[in-house]
Formats: C-alpha cells, structure tokens, sequence
C-alpha cells in the first residue's frame, strides 16, 4: 500500500506538540479567551435579548436558553476550527515548527495529533466559557445534568479540528481558509439549529442537515443545557467521532504527501 | 556510522537519487557537495527516514533506515538548510522544547541548557527572543539545538548559508569543536573552501549519484593540474586560439576568462608577458576547479 496512506500510528509521543502549544498559549491566555469569549457571547446576548423579547418560546424554552445552548456547540467549532486553521498553518507552512519537530525521534502522526488535542483542548475552553455564562445567567435546567456538556464539548472540539486539519493540509495560503468559513462553516451555523430549530427548514434541507457533524453537537447540547437526556446519544457520539477521526486520517495521508515527498 | 547502499529515489519520473553508496566513519566529518539539484537534500532526507527510498539500504548509527528511523534519530542532531526555530519561544525555551520532543525530562534539559548556550556563544541571550537575535545567533542556536540530546552524530544541510564571513568563522569554530569532541558530521555545502576546511572526506554528487569521493588533497592532486592561470582583457579570443593549445595542459573558456590548467604555470606567464592588454590571476587549484571539471560549468536551477 502507498505509505502515504497508511493508517495513523498513535503513541504518547504527541504530548510534547500538545505542551509548546500550551506554552506558548500560556503567555497570551487572557487575551486569547477573551477573544475566544468575547464574540460568541456578544451575540449570544445581544440576539437573545433582543431578539429574544420579540419571541415567544423556541423548540420549548426561552429563545436565549435556545440560543445559549446552541452557541456552546457553534463556540466550540469556531475555536476549534481556528486553531487548526490558522494556527497550525501557521507553525506547519511559515514557521516550519513542524519540521524541526520531524528532525527529533516523532512521526506526522504525532505532531498531527498533538495538534488536533491541542485544538480539542482549546476550544473546550471555549465552550466550558460559554456553559460558565449559561450557569451564571441560571439558564440550565439542571446543574449536574449540564456537567455532561464538557466532556460533549471536548468532542466537538475534537471532530471540528479533525475536520478543519484537511484544510490545513490543502491550503496554499491562509486566503484559502475563506472558502471553508464560506462554503463549510456558515451554512453549517444556518443549517444545523444554532439560531432557529431546524424544523423551520424545508424538509429537504432538514435532510441534509441531519448529516452535518454541528447538527449532531447541537442534539447532544441544547438538550444538556434544558435538564434533559438527549435523544439517540449513541448515533451522535459516532457521528462525531467518525467526522473527526476521519478528518484527522484524511488530513495526516494528505499533509505526508504534502511534507515528505 | 552511516552505510548507505544502492539508494535510489524517485519522484515520479525523474530520478533524483540514482544509486548512491556513501560510508562515513565514526569520528570523521564527510561533506557532501554537488550543484542545485544534485540530491543532496533528498539524500538527507533519505538518510533520516523522512521520505522511504525506492531502493537500497542505509544503516545511520547502526540502525536500519527508514524501518526504525525514530530510534536512529534519537542518536542523530539535524541543522536544516532553513532556519525553523521556534518563534514564539525565547532562546532558552527553543532548547528547552526541541529537549521535550526527545522524551527527555525537563531537569535532563534544564541541565544541559548552560553548556549549549555556551558553546552557541549565546549564554548572555538566553532570554532573548528569536526575532531579535542576527542570522550568524540563528544558525549557532539551530547547532546547540541539535545537540541538545548528545547525538553521536551530525547531519548539517548548507550550515553557513546566507552567513557573514565573521559568522562563518564562528560555526566553523563550533564545527570544529565537535569533531575534535568526537562527533560524526555528514554536512552539505556549496563553499568549497568550507568544505576543504573541515572535511575529512568528501563525496562529489550529480544527477543522485557520487561522481568521486575522496580526501579533498587527494581529489585535487588526482583530478586536476596544480595550477591555474586565470586569463581575461582584450584581445582574449586571439591569444587563446594561438596559445592555449600548446601552453595549457588543459583549458576552458568562461565567459571573458580563459582557464589555463598547468603544471607549468612559469611558461604561461612568461608567454603572457608578449601580450600586454591581457591580465592574469595565478593560483594553485582549488576543490572548486576539481568540482567545476567533475559537474561541468552550466547553470543549474
């Protein structure tokens, strides 16, 4: 079999990627949550709020706890996403700390999952600021129940940098990202039930959605956040797993090709 | 230290490596030169199990490459042709990283960091940002880096690329010290000098395969007359096609400059005297003659 495809060898290794990434995020983490905070939450208020106030109730609770509980799911893609985005392109294609690491005893496979643990880890952040805000604002419907949305959060948080490393590996510049927050992204925020149910969509539509990985991150969430057990937890889990763990395969075979031809 | 056998390496259809048999033994510096595009970084990259060769065998430190490459390079430090340092680390976190991607513990590092720094010359900067640090700071803390885990042996792709002459020297220096310590050192260059300086040996390659390998005195006494009169002005085109023929032992006109290789370099000059408008240099040849006449004197790209 070509070597370039060749499954992923995981080993411990990928903990000393995982750690410079921590410590080099560790000299800039104020600002760095608060920019990771700071935009979700704006309209996460502002919407729900004022738009909120028009509404009556949205698939069965207030339109801010509808809302909250979708931009958990959708803060912790954006952030995961970025990282492996923008981030790792950065330190694989400019900085070329990637190939200092491959010069040491590691494999692609190591940095690549040092990577993606990193984006997990990140973006868990990300999502555990938002359910702080929701525990703050008393929009749970209860508190031990809505502790299931951590570990529900570090696995978006996984399938979105798995997903996100692809690009990674096919990009030519960072101008190229746009095409995934344009193509991918977006429709996936208007599609998947972060702002409105997904049952206003045309059955079709509704269709499709029910494919797309922030759909499965929203089913498991937003019921968390009301008090209630989600639906179907299995088929959820799966689909996120395979997302990512999919996204991370196809990105390390495509990154081999792309760094040791 | 290192055996390489047969290797070969394709990329797509054009092959980059086509055979090469290379041995350095412990303890020597061995360069590898050639032009752009002879292979030499993909030889590098072969050797270090980052890319799988399409043919041959390669033994690093008594391991087989690429089967167990992560075990061979535990015992091999890297200086790549392009600075990768890590940005967003100081100068001391650099080293206390690359440490990390070794498995080595945090006081294993911390413990070694003083000494790397002072052979880097770089004890007083050791918190400096990398940004702030000069080209020639660069490349001797890319060298410490490499030897952060005590490698056995060195692998230096074109080390003094891109240096001022006093940066040079001091890598040449730290190079030095290294060999004289016992290290093995495979390195690439484009400076001949650098590499009659400092090699014990030295392999010449084109098109992916040695086209003669050698001690650098022993390739200019066997592969070229030891001198050269280097002839340019006006007037060039007549002089050579009256005289070259019966005065030089072999010539080759580049450019505006005749290259008149002699073991008789007095008759030449005397000859020169007739001829007023011409100026000459004269010199003993160098490895660059030998590497012009081995590789030819066409552009490469």
């Amino acid at each position: 079999m070509n070597p370039l495809f060749r499954l992923p060898r995981l080993s411990a290794r990928f903990i000393p990627v995982w750690q410079r990434n921590y410590l080099v995020w560790k000299k800039l983490a104020i600002p760095s949550i608060l920019g990771n905070l700071a935009d979700p939450m704006l309209y996460m208020l502002g919407l729900g709020y004022g738009l909120g106030s028009l509404l009556p109730d949205v698939g069965g609770m207030p339109y801010l706890t509808f809302l909250a509980a979708g931009t958990v799911a959708y803060s912790t893609m954006n952030a995961a996403t970025f990282e492996v985005l923008y981030s790792s392109f950065s330190r694989m294609h400019v900085q070329r700390t990637w190939d200092a690491i491959l010069n040491a005893p590691m494999t692609l496979d190591d940095v690549m999952l040092g990577e993606l643990t990193w984006a997990a880890s990140k973006s868990l952040l990300s999502g555990v600021a938002i359910l702080a805000v929701i525990w703050g604002l008393g929009l749970y419907g209860n508190f031990w129940m809505s502790l299931w949305i951590i570990p529900v959060v570090a696995l978006v948080g996984f399938c979105f940098g798995g997903m996100g490393l692809v690009m990674n590996a096919v990009s030519p510049s960072y101008d190229f990202f746009l095409y995934y927050f344009t193509l991918v992204i977006t429709p996936m925020v208007l599609l998947c039930g972060v702002f409105f149910p997904v049952s206003q969509l045309p059955a079709a539509v509704q269709g499709v959605s029910a494919w797309l990985p922030l759909t499965h991150a929203i089913d498991l969430a937003r019921p968390l956040v009301v008090g209630n057990i989600p639906d179907n937890i299995a088929l959820h889990v799966i689909a996120l797993l395979v997302y990512g763990s999919l996204g991370y395969i196809v990105a390390l075979a495509l990154t081999r090709r792309r760094l040791l031809k | 230290m290192l055996k390489v056998r047969g290797l070969t390496k394709k990329y797509g259809d054009t092959d980059v490596v086509r055979g090469l048999d290379l041995t350095v033994r412990r303890g020597e510096c061995f360069g590898l030169l050639g032009p752009n595009g002879a292979g030499k970084t993909t030889t590098l990259r072969l050797l270090l199990g980052l890319i799988e060769p399409d043919g041959g065998s390669i033994e690093l430190a008594g391991i087989a490459v690429p089967h167990h490459a992560r075990e061979a390079r535990m015992k091999v430090g890297v200086v790549p042709q392009m600075d990768n340092l890590d940005p967003d680390f100081s100068v001391r976190e650099n080293l206390l990283a690359y440490g990390r991607y070794f498995g080595m513990s945090k006081a294993a590092v911390t413990a070694r960091v003083p000494e790397l720094l002072d052979f880097a010359g770089l004890a007083s900067k050791a918190d400096a940002q990398i940004a702030q640090l000069s080209g020639g700071m660069k490349r001797r803390l890319t060298l410490a880096r490499a030897l952060v885990h005590d490698p056995d042996i060195l692998f230096l792709d074109e080390p003094t690329t891109g240096l001022d002459p006093q940066a040079r020297h001091l890598i040449w220096q730290g190079l030095r010290r290294l060999i004289n310590a016992g290290k093995t050192i495979v390195l690439t260059t484009h400076f001949m000098d650098e590499a009659e300086r400092l090699t014990d040996r030295l392999a010449i390659l084109d098109h992916g395969r040695v086209v003669v390998e050698g001690a650098p005195r022993a390739l200019i006494e066997t592969h070229i007359e030891p001198a050269v009169v280097e002839v340019f002005g006006e007037g060039l085109a007549d002089w050579t096609g009256q005289h070259a023929a019966d005065l030089c032992q072999r010539f080759e006109t580049v450019g505006e400059t005749l290259f008149c290789y002699t073991s008789t370099p007095d008759i030449v000059i005397d000859a020169l005297k007739h001829a007023p408008a011409l100026r000459y240099l004269h010199r003993p040849s160098n490895l660059e003659d030998v590497f012009l006449k081995l590789t030819g004197r066409d552009l490469r790209d």
